[in-house]
């Protein structure tokens, strides 16, 4: 691969993400404050002493956005890998297979969809021990439940093309099927979706700490943040703008890269003529 | 018979079935939350008293199973029973709120999916020039705002601020359409601000996905122009993974809105949940998830539906 | 105060001066925004009140699952539901007593074990019935039956018997109890027709409004009731209540108009809402406090030590500063302060991490301790619980937080878990207070506290009618709640609410929120 390939957008998306990721792994080393340090007034404005100002309880927000990376990423990207993993694999078998296989997969995820989310979250968070793994695990198993369906129909609509008829009457494999046919085509509609995806997880997490399900304080994640801010929004007091725009700058810079991909990905498509 | 009307037949019975799986689910799911509804309804000021009164009244001594029938049986002949809290009849107070929840995603749905689908169209008729680039990074950034913080941005701008559109966003039977659509301008607005970059760019990365295919190039021969391709070629062929993301996101504004309802103060379903679940009105909560279940159930039929139809090799089988 | 101001005031209360540039007059002079503001209502309502118009009341504490039965009555819209349709026997006013309402007058026998309310001549409910005695007994009856289910079954235990006669009505204690005709103003006990015994969630009552419609949790819409028998109470002529129970929404709708009161204003913000030109915010002092709750009886919290170590460990004045950012007071460690009749106050607790720490070494405890704390215990209750845990480790007290969902707290956590964040609101009187939640044989004794000689005192106390042989025993009672208990109380909370200027006559009050949740009926329309 040729980096000079690579267009400024797909830099700008690769860059800023790697200044997320950076500081969330080094944040002890980066964080002028500790997470939870009370350091000063609240809602103090931005100064030389604290960057970003303060938040609702006085402490340092840029302190905490950096802590805030760390859960924020950690969480929504572990969630994300195991929706994408389970929920693509199992919703291309389905399609593949087909019969009874794809019934009971695609009823059970249709079970699992139609039970309004809060319900199901609010039941199982409360039944399941807290702690992060529950956290993730039901967090990537509703959101796979959606991954799955997309996954399905696009894996549907590639398995009657021509040239899988032609891989089927070779004799080629069903996992040979899936893994060399199926999952090349249906790449780009998944790859669009990941990085939706990715984002939804941030917000999902700060849906969950709405309904005080989420992480446990004084950790804090960015949509958790926004929402102690939040009080101040009404007032042009801006310390929820922040991590809002944090996540918008991570939305945006993640999905610039899987633009990229997507466009390499095509690229990659039209050689599929030769096969 | 034809297989595509056999395969629709099938999904019908499927989806019934299905109801009746996620009945039971949730009968059971509403039975192992922690906490009792005697205790919740009378809260901190509840006596070992009052509590094993209620309790004997509401019936929560009997055995689940008969619980769970008595409450099928009910369904079947449309009595939803009485809310335990109010004692108010569930499927009167509940029609009331579906309805307001139905308006308000009508409204949004009516919004955001044109709007999304002609954002779409032209993200790819402009792919990789200024128009797609801004189409994408604006819905990314509306997406990625949590909806509650674009619901108050949208109160302080438009209604504290400019004295626009209220902040509270009440109907009632004795208002004119007009006036009701004023007053869910903001809440719809927000929804539409919440859905619209998903379901943007499922079409735009479907449509792609198909502008690879040979007919297109086909079509591009016959020296058709570029817009026309897209609208009558491309996209009628990407409408299986758009129309999956439609439902998706039509369901989420039926199920999903409790935040939204919050803020704006709307009296929708999601708030009329979240109240009887905290209070663990199992009734209710069992109408409740039934009906939003129901829902979820049929838009996804309906995409099945179209999937199927639009699929030309399910069409004409050979 | 000087002339010019009072003449000032009663321009602007004419209307001859807007607020705004009233405010900014008194500014000139040297007089705090709070003082001008106070001056400027009693001027308006020197003016007298205006009959007629429409008041809407944004509203915090209100849930579609709420019944219309006044026994059921949890929260801040039902209770105010049932003042605006019904009216209890007594009221309780601004001084701390209580105001005469369904009862014209009440008596007791020397002891306090027999107490007779005269019911008040010619009062109707809205269906035009008279007002009995015995819709008094009736009411009585049903909220102290024994399958009742009402919220002040536990206020009305100590009743041996009652009667109607004529227009009395009598009650029996079994004790004496100075206090009765305080239990008489819950607001739980309006009196309906026959007790509600027939149809106990029908809003039918005697009250100065009646109600035209009404759906739970959203939406309940007054019209005067042209027959209440108080010409002074009641003065819009339609009254509609909207359920917010979304803080910034409520604040919004106050500022764009919609509304023209509303409750429960985030501390937070009162001071940003109280800048807006059109607006007042009223901060008044209550008896509800904020509060860690420890199991007195179970371990780690067993050991008096340990509980010395943590109440040591908070500092109180922080929290009354971020928490409630002023608006309220430092606790002492009882659930009593100066909002009590017979309140005596006693040295203050204060923050000693030295003190915390050599308790805590004291009490032989090892490692950390478990705070559960959820949104929902009270406003900001995460938050304190960070600043406990802060305050706390400089001490050298290791305190872990978890936040429990905010949904099932209530009957999951608090009065389970030994070591939790609560809330509790006030009592009108130290006796209710204390019986209701520290007495060993309390149905809420939520700090596990059982102690012999506070039983004795507090019983003791309610048949003490010497007032100042009573003040020292509710001082006693204090002192041992401070040193003994499991209650940790660093603040007792303001009731913050808000009126925009197109209402007036804002007034005094003790209980609830909004006036003891009265405002609306005692305030009115600015012409």
């Amino acid at each position: 691969m040729d980096l000079k390939t690579i267009p400024i957008s797909a830099w700008i998306g690769i860059i800023s993400t790697t200044c997320f990721v950076l500081a969330a792994i080094f944040a002890p080393l980066i964080a002028p404050y500790g997470m939870a340090e009370v350091v000063g007034g609240v809602w103090e404005p931005m100064s030389a002493t604290h960057w970003l100002g303060t938040d609702n309880l006085g402490r340092d927000l840029f302190s905490r956005m950096i802590y805030g990376a760390q859960t924020t990423l950690t969480i929504a990207a572990l969630a994300t890998l195991v929706s994408f993993t389970t929920g693509s694999l199992l919703g291309m078998t389905a399609a593949v297979v087909g019969g009874w296989t794809d019934q009971i997969l695609s009823r059970f995820v249709d079970l699992l969809m139609s039970i309004p989310t809060l319900i199901f979250a609010l039941v199982v968070l409360s039944v399941l021990p807290p702690g992060l793994l529950t956290l993730i695990l039901v967090m990537g198993v509703l959101d796979a439940t959606r991954v799955f369906r997309l996954s399905r129909a696009v894996a549907v609509d590639v398995n009657v093309m021509d040239f899988v008829e032609a891989a089927k009457l070779r004799g080629e494999g069903r996992w040979w099927i899936i893994t060399r046919e199926i999952l090349p085509n249906a790449l780009s509609t998944l790859v669009a979706e990941l990085g939706l995806r990715f984002i939804f997880m941030v917000l999902f997490l700060s849906a969950l700490s709405f309904l005080g399900l989420g992480i446990q304080p004084p950790q804090a994640d960015w949509g958790g943040m926004v929402k102690e801010n939040k009080d101040g929004i009404v007032f042009g007091i801006g310390a929820a703008l922040i991590p809002a725009a944090a996540i918008a700058l991570l939305a945006i810079s993640v999905n610039l890269i899987a633009d990229w991909i997507l466009n390499r990905t095509t690229d990659l498509k039209g050689g599929r003529g030769g096969q | 018979m034809n297989p595509a009307l056999k395969l629709i037949a099938q999904r019908l019975a499927l989806g019934a079935l299905l109801l009746l799986a996620v009945s039971a689910l949730i009968f059971a799911g509403t039975q192992i939350l922690p906490g009792d509804v005697a205790q919740s309804i009378l809260g901190q000021s509840a006596t070992p008293e009052s509590l094993a009164n209620l309790r004997e009244e509401l019936g929560l001594n009997e055995p689940a199973l008969t619980r769970y029938f008595d409450w099928l049986g009910g369904i079947l002949v449309g009595d939803l029973g009485t809310a335990l809290t109010s004692g108010a009849d569930i499927s009167e107070a509940v029609g009331k709120r579906l309805s307001a929840t139905l308006f308000l995603a009508s409204v949004a749905a009516v919004i955001s999916i044109p709007l999304a689908i002609l954002l779409g169209l032209v993200a790819v008729r402009y792919k990789d020039r200024w128009p797609d680039k801004l189409i994408s990074a604006s819905t990314l950034a509306s997406i990625s705002l949590p909806e509650f913080f674009i619901g108050y941005l949208l109160i302080v701008f438009f209604a504290v601020n400019l004295g626009w559109f209220p902040s509270l966003a009440r109907i009632n039977d004795g208002m004119s359409f007009f006036a009701k659509l004023e007053a869910v301008f903001l809440p719809a607005l927000t929804l539409t601000l919440v859905v619209l970059a998903h379901m943007m760019r499922m079409t735009r990365a479907a449509i792609l996905n198909v502008m690879q295919s040979a007919y297109i190039e086909t079509a591009e021969l016959k020296g058709l122009g570029s817009f026309k391709i897209i609208a009558r070629h491309a996209f009628p062929n990407a409408i299986a993974p758009i129309i999956n993301v439609v439902m998706l996101n039509m369901a989420y504004l039926v199920v999903g809105v409790v935040v939204v309802e919050v803020i704006f103060n709307y009296p929708g379903m999601g708030q009329y949940l979240v109240d009887h679940v905290s209070k663990r009105d199992v009734p209710v909560v069992q109408a409740c998830g039934l009906i939003f279940a129901a829902i979820y159930i049929g838009l996804n039929l309906v995409a099945d539906v179209v999937s199927i139809l639009t699929n030309p090799r399910l069409r004409h089988p050979k | 105060m000087s002339d010019e101001l009072k003449y000032l005031a009663r321009m602007a209360a004419a209307g001859r001066l807007n607020r705004r540039a009233f405010m900014g007059r008194a500014g000139a002079l040297g007089v705090s925004a709070g003082l001008a503001g106070t001056m400027l209502s009693s001027a308006v309502y020197a003016q007298g009140a205006v009959k007629g118009g429409t008041i809407r009341v944004g509203i915090q504490g209100g849930s579609s699952t709420d019944s219309l039965d006044p026994a059921l009555a949890t929260n801040a819209t039902a209770a105010m539901l049932n003042k605006l349709w019904g009216e209890c026997l007594v009221e309780l006013n601004a001084d701390g007593g209580l105001d005469l309402r369904v009862a014209e007058e009440y008596s007791s026998s020397p002891n306090a074990q027999t107490w007779t309310f005269r019911i008040r001549d010619g009062i109707t409910f809205h269906n035009g019935q008279p007002l009995t005695a015995e819709d008094v007994l009736a009411t009585m009856e049903r909220h102290a039956g024994e399958d009742s289910q009402s919220g002040a079954l536990g206020l009305l235990q100590g009743i041996d018997s009652m009667r109607a006669e004529g227009r009395d009505f009598i009650i029996e204690l079994g004790s004496p109890n100075a206090d009765l005709p305080y239990l008489m103003s819950d607001y739980h006990l309006t009196i309906q027709p026959n007790g509600g015994k027939d149809d106990p969630a029908n809003p039918i009552g005697s009250g100065p409004y009646v109600l035209k419609e009404h759906e739970a949790g959203v939406r309940t819409v007054f019209e005067k009731n042209a027959d209440f028998w108080d010409a002074d109470l009641g003065n819009a002529e339609t009254i509609e209540l909207l359920v917010i129970n979304d803080d910034t929404a409520r604040v919004a709708a106050l500022q764009s108009g919609q509304v023209h009161m509303a409750n429960r204003v985030p501390p937070r913000v009162a001071s940003l809402v109280g800048r807006a030109p059109n607006l007042t915010v009223h901060s008044e002092p209550s008896a509800g406090h904020y509060v860690f709750i420890m199991h007195a009886n179970t371990a780690p919290f067993d050991n008096k030590d340990l509980r010395l170590a943590l109440k040591y460990a908070i500092n109180r004045e922080e929290m009354v500063e971020k928490i409630l950012f002023g608006n309220g007071s430092v606790g002492n460690d009882t659930p009593i302060n100066a909002a009590y009749p017979l309140f005596e106050a006693m040295e203050q607790r204060t923050y000693d991490p030295e003190k915390a720490a050599f308790h805590f070494r004291e009490s032989g405890h090892e490692g950390s301790i478990l705070l559960r704390t959820s949104d929902n215990s009270f406003p900001g209750a995460p938050d304190a619980s960070q600043l406990f845990q802060q305050s706390a480790a400089a001490a050298g007290i290791t305190l872990d937080i978890r936040r429990e969902p905010n949904d099932g707290y209530w009957s999951e956590v608090w009065n389970n878990q030994p070591f939790c964040t609560s809330y509790w609101g006030g009592r009108p009187t130290q006796d209710m207070m204390y019986s209701t939640a520290y007495l060993s044989t309390a149905d809420w004794n939520d700090t596990r506290f059982f102690n012999e000689q506070f039983d004795q005192l507090l019983v003791a106390a309610r048949g003490e009618l010497n007032q100042d042989t009573r003040r020292q025993m509710y001082a006693d009672m204090g002192t041992i709640v401070s040193e003994e208990g499991g209650l940790i109380c660093p603040m007792f909370n303001n009731y913050i609410d808000a009126t925009s200027d197109e209402v007036a006559g804002w007034g005094p009050s003790k209980g609830f929120d909004l006036m003891n949740y009265m405002a609306p009926m005692k305030m009115w329309v600015v012409g």
